[in-house]
Parts: structure tokens; sequence; C-alpha cells
């Protein structure tokens, strides 16, 4: 037995080495690589030299660095909620026994399958101050609208508004989870004179609520790595570095200007940062978030 | 059976894998008998097209060495990531504003023995070129096609407007005073035309200091970009801005379209006058055919007469990085495109003049760019200038983006913006010299 029990852990390891293998050489070696850099002078050419804290104090005094930090979070301030409540919105609204639904569903989903760069190019057209289609349309209800990407007060609600754009992707998890609370507690509900906000307030939202915990994280990790559109539609973070967000600048001391340890202890503050706000999220959650089968 | 039959299974995919991911491939199989080297090469299109003609050339002439050429994209990150994976290209095509960085970390090598050999000098070339492929000392790199900028100019908007469709602006008053005239507005104030713009086409906003004698920093270890003739340069740009408006300026800039397309701001009439390298003439011929144009030195300060020398210079320029495994072979090609009839070949091809001193008259009379003259005269004058050569260089311009936008949106004057600047950059070079002279003390 014991022979049989340890060919079979072989067979199994040999089975899964090339997940384990991949997940080493590809994740944790450069995870655990990236730490050490973060506390050395590299520019990927030469050889590492350690430098102490030297990076992080330096970062401390960076202010294009501050300006990167301020931008992320004040994009994902107004980006998470309103996506949230956008996603909330559409997936009530579809839940709400409308026929059809499937194709509804997939119309509202299928924006969050373009490509980024086709995304970008696209709204970049979209925004134009002179042509754009949004401009055209506001001015046709007679507001006056920004040259949005142009214009430093504007450049950020601009990219939160694009954000919109992919918010399918929350509403398809939130509907799933919408069809799932049980019917019951909305027949109870009515029998006790519930009113329909009272059923959304009292009935769905708790339902739902390990959901929305999902979603809010995935929405906060996945708005401070923000990346790919704006390094096509702002690039260097122009105008004036309105646009210039915190994985943008750490691409650039890493790959342009070959400061591959500074940009390494950027990544460390990004990882803490959103380790923290994912506690906090957790700890929050712990108070408001139901679970229908809790421990 | 069957564990041990997966355990060797396993064992020699993975002895395959490390074998494929830990040595190095050899080169395209040699069955011609001939050495082949790779170059890198990061033009496309007729640029692309051009310096692949050159290409075919060399290895149609002699049968020791088979140049591959490969069109790569961000072909200066791939240099990069190909060096510290140890298997760069033989040869690889950058532009000159990379090399004091690449120089810096030693990915380049360096080529005076190589053309000490070879007998080339600088007396062999346009100083400015030549001087281009330098960094601290050695040379780097040589040439392939080299640019000088001129201002460009719409003679039948200056017809329209009653000026003299022959006669350029020669002082930087002149210039603006012909913008005014140019500049039009339709019955709701919107701006329709404008005589000159200092954002298009947006490329050298770092320069506009330069044409009124202003430097970026001494060459060694002082950033100068807020001295008294760089702010005066941003006050002019800033000029620009304050007359005609930020806000309808935006208007009018958002129905731009990309540099090459008809919807160029020049090409389609929307901006009269524009400072241009000369490519430009080649996108007019494809773009806007019909188009009556002219070029000239760009416009220097009227109280400063000896100004009037200052002009910008740029090259594309090859290189051998430090790990290519050809070194002689692709010094061979490097040759053949300085020789006079492979630069010839590729400068006509792009569109470009030659960065040699030896011009044949037949490319003077052919060349497709009937000012090809003024551009030549232009790379000659005693006051080019070029990015600074520090390692610094992408840093130091992502600092002047970010300051020309502040001054041109008003939201800095140039000199709280350029002072900025300085401090920023400044420090940079201060630890930058500080840690190479660590690196020097012990090797």
């Amino acid at each position: 037995m014991r022979g049989l029990r340890r060919r079979e852990l072989w067979a199994g390891l040999a089975f899964v080495s090339p997940w384990v293998v991949g997940l080493g050489v590809f994740l944790i070696y450069p995870i655990v690589a990236s730490l050490y850099y973060s506390f050395c002078d590299y520019s990927v050419l030469e050889r590492a030299r350690p430098i102490g804290l030297a990076n992080y104090i330096d970062l401390a005094k960076d202010s294009v660095f501050w300006k990167s930090l301020f931008n992320t979070l004040f994009y994902a301030a107004l980006a998470v909620p309103l996506g949230l409540g956008l996603a909330l919105a559409l997936a009530l609204l579809l839940n709400s026994g409308v026929r059809g639904l499937t194709v509804y569903r997939t119309i509202f989903f299928l924006p969050a399958l373009m490509p980024m760069v086709a995304l970008a190019v696209l709204w970049l057209w979209i925004f134009n101050g002179e042509y754009g289609v949004l401009n055209v349309a506001l001015a046709r209800l007679g507001i006056h609208a920004p040259a949005w990407l142009t214009d430093p007060a504007w450049s950020k609600p601009a990219l939160v508004l694009l954000s919109m754009w992919g918010v399918g992707q929350a509403m398809v998890i939130f509907l799933a989870g919408l069809q799932d609370v049980p019917e019951h507690l909305y027949e109870a509900a009515d029998l006790d004179g519930a009113s329909w906000w009272d059923k959304i307030r009292h009935v769905t939202l708790p339902m739902i609520s390990p959901v929305i915990l999902f979603n809010g994280i995935m929405g906060i990790i996945g708005s401070l790595q923000f990346f790919a559109i704006p390094y096509i539609m702002t690039p260097n973070g122009q105008p004036a570095r309105s646009a210039y967000f915190y994985a943008m600048y750490l691409y650039d001391n890493a790959f342009l200007y070959l400061r591959m340890g500074y940009a390494s202890a950027m990544a460390w503050i990004l990882f803490i940062l959103i380790f923290c706000l994912t506690l906090v999220s957790l700890r929050l959650a712990a108070r408001y978030v139901h679970y229908e089968a809790a421990p | 059976m069957l564990n041990r039959a997966l355990r060797i299974v396993g064992l020699v995919l993975l002895a395959a894998l490390m074998y494929v991911g830990f040595t190095r491939q050899p080169g395209p199989a040699a069955e011609d008998g001939k050495i082949h080297i790779s170059y890198w090469e990061k033009w496309t299109g007729f640029e692309g097209e051009a310096m692949r003609a050159v290409v075919e050339e060399f290895n149609r002439r002699q049968d020791r060495i088979h140049v591959d050429m490969l069109t790569i994209s961000q072909v200066d990150n791939k240099l990069l990531l190909s060096t510290a994976g140890g298997v760069p290209p033989d040869v690889v095509g950058l532009w000159n504003s990379n090399l004091s960085s690449f120089a810096d970390k030693k990915v380049l090598l360096p080529l005076d023995d190589y053309l000490e050999r070879a007998g080339i000098s600088r007396e062999d070339y346009i100083p400015a070129y030549y001087d281009l492929c330098e960094y601290e000392g050695v040379m780097y790199a040589l040439p392939s096609a080299p640019a000088s900028h001129g201002l460009h100019w719409n003679k039948r908007l200056f017809r329209e407007t009653g000026l003299d469709p022959e006669r350029p602006p020669r002082t930087m008053e002149e210039l603006d005073a012909y913008s005014e005239r140019l500049t039009k507005r339709d019955e709701s104030g919107h701006l329709i035309l404008m005589g000159f713009l200092p954002t298009e086409p947006g490329w050298w906003n770092w320069a506009w200091g330069c044409y009124f004698g202003g430097r970026l920093w001494n060459g060694e270890d002082t950033i100068t970009i807020d001295s008294p003739a760089n702010v005066r340069g941003y006050e002019w740009v800033e000029s620009y801005a304050e007359r005609y408006g930020v806000t309808s300026l935006q208007l009018f800039q958002s129905g731009f379209g990309n540099f090459s397309s008809p919807q160029n701001a020049f090409l389609s009439g929307k901006v009269a006058m524009v400072l241009q390298g000369v490519w430009m003439s080649n996108f007019i011929d494809k773009y806007a055919p019909g188009m009556e144009w002219g070029a000239a030195p760009f416009p220097y300060p009227a109280d400063s007469p000896e100004l009037a020398e200052v002009a910008s210079v740029e090259a594309d320029v090859l290189c051998i990085p430090v790990g290519a495994r050809h070194r002689e072979e692709a010094f061979e090609f490097i040759r053949f495109v300085n020789s006079q009839e492979g630069m010839e070949l590729l400068c006509m091809g792009q569109g470009k003049h030659t960065p040699l001193a030896e011009v044949s008259e037949e490319f003077l009379a052919e060349h497709p760019n009937p000012y090809i003259e003024v551009f030549i005269d232009v790379a000659k004058r005693s006051r080019t200038f070029s990015n600074p050569k520090t390692p610094l260089w992408s840093e130091y311009l992502s600092e002047m983006n970010a300051a020309f936008d502040e001054i041109w949106l008003g939201e800095a004057s140039a000199e709280e913006a350029l002072g900025r600047v300085r401090a920023r950059v400044q420090q940079k070079l201060d630890r930058h010299l500080e840690q190479k002279a660590l690196r020097e003390e012990r090797p």
C-alpha cells in the first residue's frame, strides 16, 4: 500500500508540475526578486547594487510619485462606486422579469469584451473636443462641453466616464447573485406590505452583499492598476500630468528610465496599498456582509 | 510501469525545455556558407523599404555576409531586453536620442577602433551628424538617415493673405506678425486657421528655448533650462496661448488629424507655418500633392542675429550591441550604409539628405524634395543642437513635456515651470554623477 501511495504521489506531482514550475518560475521568483531589487540600484543591464532604503526614501520625496498616486486614488474613488452602482442598477433592471433577458445580458456584456487598445482609440474620437460624438450630442442638448482630454480639469473625469464602458463584467456577476436570492423572501416581504424600495433595501442588498464585496474588491484592484487605456489615450499623462497614473509612472521608471529598482519599490508600495484597502474592505464586510450559511 | 514512463517523458520534456531555454540559438542556418547577421530596424513603410533596398544591395554585392533585416517596433525596449537576455542582434537601428543612455549602460560597442581601421573620420561627415554618434569622447554609432528641421510654409495661404508667398519670415518678430495676419476666425469667433502654433506637431516641446539661444545643460553637471534665454523662449510660447486663448486653441487643435494623414494640420491648411523635418516633403507629396509650399531655416530673434546660426538636427543611427556575435561583419554592413553610394540610396528612398560631406550631383538633381539643399545648409550651421547627450534624457524629456503643458495651459509661468524642471532634473543628474563616480572607483 505504501508503495502505491508513493507512486501515486509522484504521478500526482508529475501532473501538477507544469503548473508548479510555471508558478515558481514566472510568479514566485519574479515577486521575490522584485522585493530584493526594490532595495537596489538596478538598471537591468548592470549588476544590481544594494542601496538599502534609498528607493523608498526617494519615492517619499518624489512629487511625480505623489501626483500619480493622487490621480490614481482620485480615479478609483470615482470609478469604483460609480461602476458598482451602475452595474447593480443594470442588473436590477434586467432581473425585474424583462423579456429577452439573455439578449440584453449579452448586449450589456459585449463592450467588456472589446480589446483595450481598440477601446482607447475609439474613445479618443468619442471625447474629441470638436468632432467627438459626445460633445456633438451634448451640444444638441445645449450643453457646452469641455475638450475632455486636453483640459487638465476634465481628463480624469473623462477616463472615469470611459470606465463605465466595462461595467458589463460586474453586471453579469450581480445578475447571477440576484438570481440566487430566494423567491420566498420577497413573498414574505410582500405579505408584510413592503414597498419596492424596502424589498431592495432589506432583502436584495443583504442577500447579494457578498457579491457586492467581491465586485468592490475587484474594482479597487483593477482601478489602482489602471494602465493600458491612459497609456494610449493620455501619453505621459498629458495634459500636464493630470492623467498620469501610478502604473504608468511605474512602467516609465522600469522600461523607459531603466530604474528597475525604483519601479520595484513602487510595485511593492502598490501591493501594500491594495492589500490594506482589501483588508479594510473585509473588515467593513464583517459588519455589513451577510452570508447565507454563516459559520 | 505507467508512472515510470510518465517520469521519463517528463524528464525528456524538461530537458528539451531547458535546452531550448538556456542555449543560444544559432543564427539562421548557414547552409549557403555565408555569415548571417541579424539587423533590427525600427522603420516600416517607405522608410523601411528604402533601408531594405540598401540591405539587398549589400547582400548582392558580396557573397561572404548576408544581412537579415527584421522590422522591430519599440526597438529601444527590445534591445534592452535582448541585451539583458544575452541575445542581442548584430546591428541595431536606433535614434540618436537613445545613444547616451545605452552607451552609459555599456550596451553598445565602442566603434573608434573600427573607424580608424576603416579610415572613417569626422571630415567625411557634416560635423553635426558625426557628433551625434559620440558620447563622452567615444563613437558608438554611425548615422543612417539624418534630418534637419526647418520652417515649412503654405504659399497659397500667404498669397491669399496678401503676403509675399516667396518670402518666409526670417525673425521671430516676423513670424509672429505673419502669424497674426494669417490667423482667421469664423463669424462665431472660432479659430479656423492659425498662422503658426508652437504646439504643432508637439515633438520638440523641449527645444523652443534653444531657438532663443538657450541650452538644456552645460554638457557636464549643470541643468540650465531656467536660464534667461530659455525662459524667454517659453514666454514666447506662452504668448501664443495668451493671444489666442487656450480654450479656443484646444477646440481648434482637437480638429487636427494624425500626422500621417490628409487631416494633418499643415497638410489640410489649418496651420500655415510649421516647424518640421526634411521628411515633410514625403508627406506633402503623399497627402497633399498639389500643395504649394516652401521650406526655410527657422526664424531667430531679431535682437540676436548670431542666433541665425541655430538649427536643430537629429539622426537615425546604426550601432553594434556589445553582445553581438559577428562584430566585424556587422561593421562591414554599417560601413557600406555609410559609403556615399549606400547612403545616397538610403536617403533618396527616405526623402532625406545625406549626413556625408560629399554629395553627388545626381542626388541633388534627382531628389524628390525641391528644398533639399536648404536642409543640407541648415545642418551645416555652426550652432546646431539636438537633445542633450545625457543618459537622463528620457526623464528630462518627460519633465519638459509636462512643463510645456503647464506653460501652454497657463497653469504656471515659464519661469516657475522651468525652475521646477531644473530642480528635479538637477537632482537626478547629481545622483547620476555620484553613482557614476562610485562605479568608477570600484569597477
